[in-house]
């Protein structure tokens, strides 16, 4: 069944890879499977209506909520279906909860499985050979790689993402934030925080 | 036995480089038209996504490679349009740019152009996304905090050199169970047509020490999510 191509479909293709995804497209929009219009949607939809706001948005509303944040961690799905963030790459969430003892990062060491209805589509690096080889082996080194160095009486938990559950971290809430509104709040909430590779940002940063 | 994508743990990669956060979701406009494209050409119906998974993996390594991301996605799909004879290898050779346009057998009706992705249906085929969860016959054996062990050899017992979710690097690897997940789609049975399989599904943690010769903190912890018959009690 799977079969091992020497003469691999992709090497029929122009080489260029944007000539080869202009062929690809012409083609099947002559043969009528594909709408360049409904492209077009996809695009938009996750290039500006679907990306790490929502994510923020989530994160603030649990710092800001006791009961809400229970709910979320306790079952996710039907949490966030109540706000509209669910469907692709998003069917079944878990949010684990960082604290001063253990600090949670994500990963998908075999192909780049990532939350999208709350984080958009994934960046390069996470996709990057060198993420998905070291971060299960060597989270710290990879860590201070972005910037980011734990206490040591913090322990690490890396998910690697190998099903069709997706994990949204729950950072700590930065000092100085009491008080703050939801919508404030959710300004400090940064993609990298929501992965694991980055923590929120302290209030004096974020309104320099 | 392992392909070219398990590469969890390997040495050599060199450091990460974030790109700030603030970047374009999207760095070539080809890769945006990659991406809808293999979105939209999914939603013809054709295959699942274990299937294009497996497609990505068993690019020949030297090609998974070097290939950029979004290099692999088209050319898994490329695999799949062919294998699932919803193109001719004849097709794809006079494929080009876009700027010919000739072919007769092309002005003859694609039959399944009628399941074509509207833009209008966007929305609700993303909304709608594709659960895992199926309930199953197979009963939930392990309880958060049992331990484990996950099986070796690897690999997929269905289908030599086929589709697994079980990470090389944690091949023999003891480990306890954090959470259940509910019964999933397997895998290692859906991605070569097999049937869905459904199984239960588990967080498992393991030590760092238990995977690593030499670990970074004594405290760490990888979970991988993993499916009952990957696991054996210990």
């Amino acid at each position: 069944m799977p079969h091992d191509h020497a003469d691999a479909p992709h090497s029929l293709l122009p080489p260029d890879p944007a000539l080869r995804v202009k062929a690809l497209e012409t083609l099947l929009t002559q043969k009528g499977l594909i709408d360049p219009a409904a492209l077009d949607e996809i695009i938009d939809t996750y290039q500006n209506r679907i990306g790490p706001a929502n994510g923020a948005r989530v994160v603030a509303r649990a710092w800001h909520d006791p009961g809400f944040k229970a709910a979320l961690l306790a079952d996710a799905d039907p949490v966030l279906a109540d706000l509209g963030y669910y469907g692709r790459q998003g069917e079944h969430m878990v949010v684990v909860e960082n604290t001063p003892v253990q600090h949670n990062m994500v990963v998908c060491t075999l192909c780049s499985c990532y939350p999208w209805p709350l984080l958009g589509i994934p960046p390069g690096w996470y996709k990057s050979d060198a993420y998905r080889a070291r971060a299960v082996r060597e989270p710290r080194r990879v860590l201070a790689e972005f910037g980011v160095t734990l206490p040591a009486d913090t322990s690490v938990r890396v998910w690697d993402s190998t099903a069709e559950v997706r994990y949204l971290v729950l950072p700590m809430r930065p000092e100085g934030s009491e008080g703050m509104s939801e919508e404030q709040l959710a300004a400090l909430v940064s993609r990298d925080s929501m992965i694991g590779t980055g923590l929120a940002i302290a209030p004096e940063v974020a309104a320099s | 036995m392992s392909r070219v994508h398990d590469m969890g743990g390997r040495f050599g990669d060199g450091p990460v480089t974030p790109e700030p956060q603030g970047a374009p979701v999207f760095a070539e406009d080809w890769h945006a038209r990659a991406l809808a494209i293999t979105l939209a050409c999914g939603a013809l119906g054709q295959w699942n996504i274990d299937t294009s998974r497996h497609a990505r993996e068993r690019l020949a390594p030297l090609d998974y490679t070097r290939f950029s991301y979004y290099e692999k996605w088209l050319a898994g799909l490329a695999t799949l349009l062919v294998e699932k004879q919803v193109l001719s290898a004849k097709d794809l050779a006079s494929a080009t740019d876009g700027r010919d346009g000739t072919g007769a057998d092309r002005a003859a009706p694609h039959p399944l152009a009628a399941r074509a992705l509207k833009a209008a249906d966007v929305a609700a085929a993303l909304a709608k996304g594709g659960p895992a969860d199926r309930p199953s016959d197979v009963a939930v054996a392990f309880a958060p905090g049992d331990p484990v062990r996950c099986r070796r050899p690897g690999g997929n017992r269905l289908v030599a050199g086929g589709h697994t979710r079980l990470p090389t690097y944690a091949v023999g690897a003891r480990g306890w169970i954090v959470r259940v997940h509910g019964t999933h789609v397997l895998p290692d049975s859906a991605a070569h047509g097999l049937g869905e399989a459904p199984e239960p599904l588990y967080a498992v943690a393991f030590a760092a020490s238990d995977l690593w010769s030499a670990p970074e903190h004594p405290g760490d912890e990888v979970v991988l999510d993993l499916w009952q018959s990957y696991l054996e009690a210990v």
